[in-house]
C-alpha cells in the first residue's frame, strides 16, 4: 500500500462511478475511499462531496461520526486490540496496556516511522479466542501479555 | 467430489429446482465419505485454512479424490477447540488439529476405518475420548436447527445448499402460500426478533403488510455491535444462501422488491459470503427478477456498517443506510410504517430470517412446541469468557443457566468459583450464582433484570470485578452515545465518572444511590435504546453485588483483585523458589533478587501493578491483595 502511486482524484472517481454517484451510498463510498488511500485525506472528502452533490459538511459529518474512518494517514501495519466484554473479562486491557508500552503507542496513534497504528475495537466477533488481537486483518486468540513482543516482530 | 453446476445457468420453474437437487444427491451419493474442516473466524485464527490445504494436498498425493471429498465450512460452534475436523457420514470429531496429523488422519481413518485416538475430544477430569460429534458434551445437550447446517455445507457453494434441502422453503411460500398465510404461519409460531427487543416477527410482518405507501422495504440487520456476541457473523459467513432465502420469503409476506443487508465492516468475511451469495443466487434465478418463475422479484444490496454500536438500533441504522450518520429518532411512528426513506421497512435480525426457512418447512406448529410459553424455537447464544468450553450454542428455549454453563460449557475455567453471568450485552445485566436455575428465555431473563439481547453470555469468575464490569460498559455506551439525547450524552458520562472515581478509590456515600438516580432518568428518558438500556449493567450489578460496591466506597478494597489503585502485588516468600521468570516479566525493574534461589523482591513504590508477574508465575508466587 504505497501512499504516492495513487491519485487522489482517480481513487475518487473510480470509486464514486461504482456507486453510480449515488449519495445514499455514502459510508460505503468513503470505506472503499479508505481502502485505497489508507486513510481519509481532506482533498479526497471534498471530491466526494463535489462529485455526490452534497455539503462537505455531511461528507465531514459522516466521516468523523463512523469509527472505521479515519482522517489522519495511517501505518503500514496494523494492530487492533479488541475491547469487546468477552476480551475484557479474560484481561484484555493488560493486553492493551503491554501493546501499548512495547510500541510506545497509545491506543490511537501511528508511529513516527509509519510502520505501526495501534487501535482498539469494540469486538471483531472472535470472542471465543479472548484476548484477540488483530495484525493486518489476522486474528490472534487468547493473547497474553508474554505474547505481545512475538506478535509485533511478525510485522516485518 | 464437489459438485459443479454452474454450466446449469438459470432455473425457471420449481421442478427445475428439484431436478437439479436430484441431481445433486445422486452425484455426491448416499453416504458421501467427506471430511469437513471448520474455517470459521476462530478456527481460522488457530491455523484452519493451512490445515484444510494439508488435507487437499495429502488427498492428491495418495490418489484418493475419488474415495474422499474434503470441504471447508462455515463455522462449527466449538470454537474452544479448534481447528475441527469431523469425518462425515460418521461424524468422527478431531479437535486441535495440525497440518502434521493429516497423514494419520487419511492413512487411519479414511483408508483403514480406524480412529486417530489422540485427537478425540477427552472429558475433563477423566482420560475417557469421545469419538462422536453428538456424543461431546458440548453438542449433545444442543438442539442445531438454525445452526447445523453450518457443519455440513460450504458457504461458497450454492449446490451444497441445496443439496441439504436449501429452497424447499422458499418454493412451498412462493408456490402454495399466499403472502397473508406466511404472515399467519410466522405469526403462529411465536417468532420473536432475535436481535434483542424480542418483537413479534410475525406481528412487525403485518403491521408493514398492512401499511400504506407503494414501496416497502425489508432489511437484515447483520451489523451485531454487541460485544461478546457473534451469531450473527457466524451464520452469515457459514451459510449465506440461508439468510437470503429467509429474506426471500419475509419480502413475499411483506409485499416489498427491494432489499438491504446491513453488515459491519469489522466482519469482511461475511461481507464477502453474502456478496457473493446473492450473486450466485442472482445468476441461478433464486434472487431478483422473477425468481423461479413465480412472477415474485426481490433485488438485495449490502451496505456496510461505519462501526458504530448505536447504528444496531433500528431508526439510526436506517439513516445510516440512507448515508447519513447513525442517529435515531424517537419512534412516535413505528418503522414499519415509516422507515427507510419514509417508507414502511421490515427490519429483522439475521438469527430471525435464519429460522423462517424452518417455520415455513415444517410448520408454525412443530415450531412453537419448541421453547417455552412465551419463548418459541431456539436461540444461539455465545457462551464466552471464564467458561472451559467457549463457542456458540443453539439450545431450546427454557434451557437453564447452570445447563448451559456447566453442561456445555464444561464449568468454568481453571475449576474457579463462578460469580456471575452477563447476558445480552451492554443492555443487558449481570445474574449471580443463586439465578443459575433460571429458564432461559425473553421474559424470566427481563424478569431477572437482564435481558436476552443478541444472546450473547459472559461468564465470570471470582477474579472479575463487578463494579469494573459495570464501568466497562458504561465507559463502553458513553464512547459510543450518538450524543444526540441529553439523558444519554450526560448522564452516561456522569455515571462513567462516579464509576471511575469508585473504582480509583475514590468513592463516597451516597454514590450508590446517585448510580441508581441516575440509571432511573436513563431508562426513562433516553431517546433509544442505547440509552434506555444503558442502566441495566449497573442497575443489575448494583442489585444482585452491592456488597462489592460498599467494599470499594467503604473498605477502598477490590474484593476480585481487579482495579489497580485498591491492589498490591505481593511475593509469597514460601512459593518463590528464585527462578527469577517475573525479574524478566517486569517492565520497569520493581523486582530484584537478593541472591541465588532466593525468594525475590518486590520494591512498592517502583511498581507499576502491570500485572506482569503475575502473569508469568506459575507457581502461584504472586499474589494479589
Amino acid at each position: 500500500m504505497t501512499l504516492e502511486t495513487k491519485s487522489p482524484a482517480a481513487v475518487v472517481n473510480n470509486v464514486l462511478a461504482k456507486y453510480e454517484r449515488d449519495a445514499s451510498m455514502l459510508v460505503g463510498i468513503l470505506q472503499d475511499i479508505q481502502v485505497e488511500m489508507n486513510y481519509l485525506p481532506k482533498e479526497c472528502l471534498v471530491m466526494v462531496s463535489e462529485g455526490l452533490d452534497i455539503p462537505l459538511t455531511r461528507v465531514y459529518s459522516v466521516a468523523t461520526f463512523f469509527k472505521a474512518f479515519s482522517l489522519k494517514p495511517r501505518g503500514r501495519h496494523s494492530v487492533q486490540c479488541c475491547m469487546g466484554t468477552a476480551c475484557h473479562v479474560r484481561g484484555a486491557e493488560k493486553v492493551l496496556d503491554k501493546l501499548q508500552t512495547e510500541m510506545c503507542l497509545c491506543a490511537g496513534e501511528t508511529s513516527a516511522d509509519m510502520k505501526f497504528t495501534l487501535e482498539t475495537v469494540n469486538c471483531v466477533g472472535a470472542c471465543a479466542l479472548g484476548p484477540v488481537v488483530v495484525v493486518d486483518g489476522e486474528y490472534v486468540g487468547q493473547v497474553t501479555t508474554d505474547k505481545v513482543k512475538s506478535i509485533l516482530e511478525s510485522c516485518k | 467430489m464437489a459438485v459443479q453446476t454452474t454450466k446449469q445457468g438459470r432455473l425457471n420453474s420449481a421442478a427445475e429446482l428439484e431436478t437439479l437437487r436430484q441431481e445433486i444427491k445422486s452425484a455426491t451419493g448416499e453416504n458421501p465419505r467427506l471430511i469437513t474442516i471448520c474455517c470459521g473466524t476462530g478456527c481460522l485464527a488457530y491455523g484452519g485454512a493451512k490445515l484444510a490445504q494439508a488435507f487437499r494436498d495429502e488427498i492428491e498425493t495418495r490418489g484418493l479424490q475419488d474415495k474422499v471429498g474434503v470441504k471447508t465450512t462455515g463455522c462449527h460452534g466449538f470454537c474452544e477447540r479448534g481447528p475441527l475436523v469431523v469425518i462425515r457420514p460418521e461424524n468422527i470429531l478431531y479437535q486441535r488439529v495440525k497440518p502434521e496429523d493429516v497423514g494419520d488422519v487419511i492413512s487411519d481413518t479414511i483408508e483403514q476405518g480406524k480412529v486417530v485416538e489422540r485427537l478425540l475430544y477427552t472429558l475433563p477430569g477423566t482420560k475417557e475420548r469421545v469419538t462422536y460429534e453428538h456424543d461431546v458434551p458440548f453438542y449433545k445437550k444442543q438442539m442445531r436447527l438454525v445452526f447445523g447446517a453450518n457443519g455440513y455445507i460450504d458457504p461458497t457453494l450454492i449446490e451444497d445448499y441445496i443439496g441439504v434441502g436449501g429452497y424447499t422453503a422458499m418454493v412451498k411460500a412462493l408456490f402454495s402460500m399466499t403472502p397473508d398465510e406466511v404472515v399467519s404461519e410466522v405469526k403462529r409460531s411465536g417468532l420473536r426478533g432475535r436481535g434483542g427487543g424480542g418483537f413479534s416477527a410475525g406481528a412487525k410482518w403485518e403491521s408493514t403488510r398492512e401499511a400504506h405507501g407503494g414501496l416497502k422495504y425489508l432489511i437484515c440487520n447483520c451489523d451485531e455491535g454487541d460485544p461478546g456476541a457473534f451469531m450473527d457473523r457466524s451464520l452469515m459467513e457459514g451459510n449465506p444462501f440461508g439468510i437470503l432465502e429467509g429474506m426471500v420469503i419475509a419480502a413475499y409476506a411483506i409485499g416489498c422488491h427491494e432489499g438491504y443487508i446491513y453488515i459491519r465492516h469489522e466482519y469482511p468475511v461475511a461481507v464477502k459470503h453474502a456478496e457473493m451469495a446473492i450473486a450466485k443466487a442472482e445468476a441461478m434465478g433464486l434472487l431478483g427478477d422473477n425468481i423461479l418463475g413465480s412472477g415474485f422479484s426481490f433485488k438485495i444490496k449490502i451496505n456496510r456498517g461505519g462501526g458504530a454500536f448505536v447504528c444496531g438500533e433500528s431508526t439510526a441504522l436506517m439513516a445510516s443506510v440512507e448515508g447519513r450518520i447513525g442517529e435515531p429518532r424517537a419512534k412516535y411512528i413505528h418503522t414499519s410504517e415509516k422507515g427507510l426513506w419514509d417508507r414502511p421497512t421490515v427490519l429483522n435480525n439475521v438469527e430471525t430470517l435464519a429460522n423462517v426457512p424452518l417455520i415455513i418447512n415444517r410448520g408454525a406448529q412443530w415450531y412453537s412446541s419448541i421453547g417455552t410459553a412465551n419463548s418459541k424455537g431456539t436461540k444461539i447464544f455465545s457462551l464466552v469468557g471464564k467458561v472451559n468450553n467457549t463457542g456458540l450454542i443453539e439450545v431450546p428455549m427454557g434451557i437453564t443457566l447452570r445447563e448451559i454453563i456447566y453442561d456445555i460449557g464444561g464449568g468454568i475455567l481453571k475449576n474457579k468459583k463462578f460469580k456471575a453471568v452477563q447476558t445480552g450485552g451492554p443492555s443487558g445485566g449481570c445474574l449471580p450464582a443463586e439465578m443459575l436455575d433460571l429458564a432461559v428465555d425473553f421474559d424470566e431473563l427481563s424478569r431477572a433484570g437482564s435481558m436476552m439481547g443478541s444472546g450473547a453470555m459472559i461468564v465470570m469468575d471470582e477474579d472479575n470485578c463487578m463494579v469494573d464490569i459495570a464501568r466497562y460498559f458504561v465507559s463502553f455506551l458513553e464512547g459510543e452515545s450518538c450524543g444526540k439525547c441529553v439523558p444519554c450524552r450526560e448522564g452516561l458520562k456522569r455515571m462513567n465518572q462516579i464509576l471511575e472515581r469508585i473504582t480509583n478509590g475514590n468513592g463516597r456515600d451516597g454514590d450508590i444511590e446517585l448510580l441508581e438516580d441516575l440509571s432511573e432518568t436513563l431508562t426513562w428518558g433516553a431517546l433509544c435504546g442505547l440509552g434506555g438500556g444503558a442502566a441495566n449493567p449497573v442497575m443489575s450489578t448494583i442489585r444482585y453485588f452491592r456488597d462489592e460496591y460498599e467494599a470499594h466506597i467503604k473498605e477502598k478494597r477490590c474484593p476480585a483483585g481487579v482495579c489497580k489503585p485498591l491492589i498490591t502485588y505481593n511475593i509469597v516468600e514460601a512459593n518463590c523458589p528464585g527462578c527469577n521468570l517475573c525479574i524478566k516479566a517486569c517492565p520497569v525493574n520493581a523486582i530484584t533478587s537478593p541472591g541465588k534461589k532466593m525468594p525475590v523482591i518486590l520494591d512498592q513504590s517502583k511498581c507499576t501493578k502491570c500485572g506482569a508477574c503475575y502473569d508469568v508465575c506459575r507457581l502461584n508466587a504472586v499474589e494479589v491483595r
